[in-house]
């Protein structure tokens, strides 16, 4: 076997994990195609959270507000003004991306403990705002969204958004857009950028960075991708509702994150798929699946706190990245 | 050009916390290419007074002119791109990443403001391993920062100050726990650094001053006490009161 | 009615929250103030003591008073004891690093949470209160327990100043606080003394949930508005700040006595997190205290 330089390597591993997962499109039964294709979306929203968090070391407990104005932005427009899927989508990732950049620019006044504190309580604010108007959103029990609506129009046709292996492709669409553009920013400069403020933000402001910024951006970009998994949410699973901006989803991220690997690109994926299925299997054995959770994130802090793709970097594969 | 209007000018430059007056009025002026030393007892107001010049902290009154730009309101990122580099008085490196990567964060900012060369992986390494070089730091650029012993974490500071290519290199007691092999190497150094840039230094050894500070402030109690060449400093009779212990 | 009496009304409800907030808030700043640990499962906390105190009043039975009184010495106590052993386990093994406690104690959230659900189950269920008594103000008549409350709480909250600041638990504590490698030197049991005060600050949420559940009934997601409001009175009030956190809670429960009288309650709860959380980014030195240098 030749030897690969680090960079030729990772890129073939995740060329191949997406190659996998397009495998198990055809793989899979169908049950388990399903709970996939939903790992795939929410494995979005952690990578959104992961560049917050993971990548530029911002402790938010209020990400559940990004993904539900993506899944609310893209779901009330198609169902209230039947917006084709397209622009529902797009107003979903504006709306994501603003929030994100009002919340970042008012929150980023503080840190640590105080900002993990004021997200938090923007996300409340989002989330009594999605009660409060019950008239539009239905609040807790939620919108479904029309069948016939979920279609994603094409030139050369359409694809019925609402078909099992459709939906999986899409979401895997999605998800490998996101992880490759994850993979490009960990090793571009603004990637490094990051990394090091998180280590040392004065010794960056006393090279030259711009701190505000960069985590600014950071907080805009980790937004964005949010609201896409969201928005992505919304038109596939054709469910929206106020549970979604509940601090449950925001913390779920984190967990997510924590037990694949903070800071590292496969992490998220990772991360969420054990998760989803510790929590299946253990509902077979127990309606008790919030202790399972709670378990875990004390486990995994105690005894892994590089996570499992964090740990293997550590012990064997210092490439990845 | 001739009769240069100098690199640095503060003027009645002050700084209170709470009643306390760290910075009291300070006129202060620094000629291009001078190596200048700044010295003074503890708590005589020396590492606010530079930390006023480099926008860690900001006035509480009076200016400071670096390059003929008036910069006491700019933000302490700008002034680092403006020219002014600043090398901490405790260690504070990127203890988690290599030594390389140390340097390579401050090349990066300087190659983006200059966008000569690109931002290509060449360039960076290039650069990165020069500054490297020039500490004698290039053999052990792959070691973790945190790793490394304390003298060679503060050549790493004094790297990745001049990875910015500055104009004005402030350095900030950079001897502070470097053994005498170490000091003597350090000198050296500081020399060369000398030759390209402007060099502000905080320094209570006076060896170290002597040897290198083409001209000396003395500092107490948040004042200019004298200042002058080296040789007029040590005859300055207010000066050994204060602080020579003469 | 007039505007008079529903002013009234509102005031004193507002005061019994202020008084029940007051002893939860002062919990949470004592475990922020001398541990720096942030406790994300303090609301969690709240509810187990209101839960036991409905197990324990059921237990026995004669006049309402006997299970109330056994509810308002034993649940906190049980509370502690948890909290103790939680902290020994986790919290110390972690050694206190911030990201890493948030992260236990929001894993200690869910298995509290899920716990009371499993075995308490999803009801909510009342705590008779210990008298029935009605107090005749101008308008109308007010029930004597409430009242007792915010007396009671007024009395716990002195009691928790007379430990810090007369006894010599309380010198372990602020030594521990002031400089935590100091006090180990001096032969300070730290592990100890942040153990016992984890405790102490989860037994007074425990007491406050005990004299909430006569007005309120225990659920087992009673928690979260409660953190949410403790946190909100921590911030304002300035950490480690006693004086503070009374000041705030008193601010905090008026005020959402009052905005919940002439609001929708959601539409309150949202104004009055908004606000404070643009507090926070302002002043995060909290209204009160002196900016940070």
């Amino acid at each position: 076997m030749t030897r690969l330089s680090p960079s030729a390597k990772s890129i073939a591993l995740h060329v191949g994990v997406v190659l996998l997962l397009l495998a198990l499109n055809v793989l899979l039964p169908e049950y388990h195609r399903g709970v996939l294709a939903r790992v795939l979306v929410l494995a979005v929203f952690a990578m959104g959270y992961n560049l917050a968090f993971g990548y530029t070391g911002l402790l938010s407990l209020g990400h559940a507000m990004f993904f539900a104005a993506g899944l609310y932005g893209a779901g009330l427009t198609v169902y209230h003004l039947e917006w084709s899927v397209w622009p529902a989508f797009a107003t979903g990732l504006v709306a994501g991306t603003a929030l994100a950049l009002v919340v970042g620019f008012l929150a980023l006044r503080t840190t640590g403990v105080a900002f993990m504190i004021v997200t938090l309580m923007f996300a409340q604010v989002f989330y009594l705002t999605t009660l409060y108007f019950t008239t539009y959103t239905r609040g807790e029990e939620g919108l479904v969204l029309p069948q016939a609506a979920r279609v994603l129009a094409f030139p050369g046709g359409v694809l019925n958004l609402s078909d099992p292996s459709t939906r999986y492709l899409v979401a895997l669409a999605l998800f490998a857009l996101v992880l490759a553009v994850t993979l490009f920013l960990a090793r571009a400069p603004f990637g490094r950028s990051l990394v090091a403020i998180r280590e040392n933000e004065e010794r960056m402001r006393m090279l030259g960075y711009d701190v505000f910024a960069n985590k600014l951006a950071s907080v805009v970009l980790s937004g964005l991708v949010c609201a896409a998994a969201g928005a992505a949410y919304a038109v596939l699973f054709g469910y929206v509702g106020s549970g979604f901006a509940a601090i449950q989803y925001s913390i779920l991220p984190l967990l997510w994150v924590l037990v694949g690997g903070a800071a590292t690109t496969l992490g998220p994926l990772i991360g969420t798929l054990f998760m989803f299925y510790v929590i299946d299997t253990a509902s077979s054995y127990t309606t008790a699946h919030l202790l399972v959770v709670g378990l875990v994130l004390i486990g995994v802090i105690l005894f892994f706190p590089k996570g499992i793709a964090g740990t293997v970097r550590e012990r064997w594969l210092p490439w990845l990245p | 050009m001739a009769a240069v209007s100098p690199l640095l000018v503060t003027r009645d430059l002050c700084r209170a916390f709470g009643g306390l007056r760290a910075v009291d009025g300070v006129d202060f002026s620094l000629p291009e290419g001078e190596t200048h030393a700044i010295i003074g007892p503890n708590g005589a107001g020396k590492t606010t007074f530079v930390s006023l010049i480099c926008g860690r902290i900001t006035p509480t009154s009076g200016s400071v002119v670096f390059d003929g730009r008036e910069v006491s309101r700019m933000p302490a990122h700008r002034r680092v791109r403006a020219g002014i580099a600043y090398t901490f008085q405790i260690t504070s490196v990127f203890a988690n990443l290599t030594a390389f990567d140390n340097v390579a964060l401050a090349v990066q900012r300087q190659l983006i403001d200059a966008r000569a060369g690109g931002r290509t992986a060449h360039a960076l390494a290039e650069h990165g391993m020069e500054a490297l070089d020039k500490v004698g730091l290039a053999g052990h650029a792959d070691k973790i920062a945190g790793n490394l012993s304390y003298g060679h974490q503060r050549l790493l500071e004094v790297a990745m100050g001049l990875a910015l290519k500055p104009r004005l290199l402030i350095l900030d007691e950079p001897t502070q726990g470097l053994s005498d092999g170490e000091i003597d190497n350090f000198i050296g150094l500081v020399r060369q650094i000398g030759e390209e840039a402007t060099v502000l230094l905080i320094e209570h050894n006076m060896d170290v001053v002597m040897a290198l500070a083409e001209r000396i402030t003395v500092m107490e109690q948040g004042r200019i006490l004298a200042q002058g060449a080296p040789a007029e400093i040590r005859a300055n009779e207010a000066v050994q009161q204060a602080y020579l212990g003469g | 009615m007039a505007f008079g009496p529903y002013f009234l009304l509102a005031t004193l409800e507002g005061l019994v929250t202020a008084a029940v907030l007051s002893l939860m808030a002062l919990g949470l700043s004592l475990v922020f103030g001398v541990m720096r640990v942030v406790n994300v499962a303090h609301g969690e906390f709240y509810m187990l003591g209101a839960v036991l105190a409905w197990w324990f009043s059921s237990l026995v039975g004669g006049h309402p008073a006997v299970g109330f009184l056994l509810a308002l010495v034993l649940s906190p106590l049980v509370v502690a004891a948890i909290a103790f052993v939680a902290e020994r386990l986790v919290l110390s093994r972690l050694n206190y690093e911030p990201e890493a406690t948030i992260v236990a104690t929001i894993g200690l959230l869910y298995i509290i949470q899920q716990l009371a659900l499993t075995f308490y189950g999803p009801e909510a269920r009342p705590v008779e209160a210990p008298f029935n008594h009605r107090i005749s103000l101008p308008w109308f008549g007010y029930s004597a327990y409430k009242l007792s409350v915010i007396g009671f709480s007024i009395l716990m909250m002195l009691a928790t100043w007379v430990l810090l600041t007369r006894t010599k638990i309380g010198l372990v504590m602020r030594a521990t606080q002031f400089d935590r490698e100091t006090a180990q030197a001096f032969g300070i049991p730290v592990g100890r003394v942040y153990a016992g005060v984890f405790a102490l600050g989860a037994g007074l949420a425990a007491v406050a949930a005990v004299l909430i559940v006569p007005i309120q009934q225990a659920h087992y997601l009673m928690g979260l508005d409660p953190l949410l409001l403790s946190f909100i009175v921590v911030i304002i009030g300035g950490l480690g700040s006693l004086r503070g956190t009374v000041v705030a809670a008193v601010l905090i429960g008026l005020s959402d006595g009052i905005i919940s009288m002439f609001f929708s309650p959601t539409l309150a709860k949202m104004l009055a997190t908004l606000i404070v959380a643009m507090v926070l980014v302002f002043r995060p030195q909290g209204l009160f205290g002196a900016p940070a240098r």
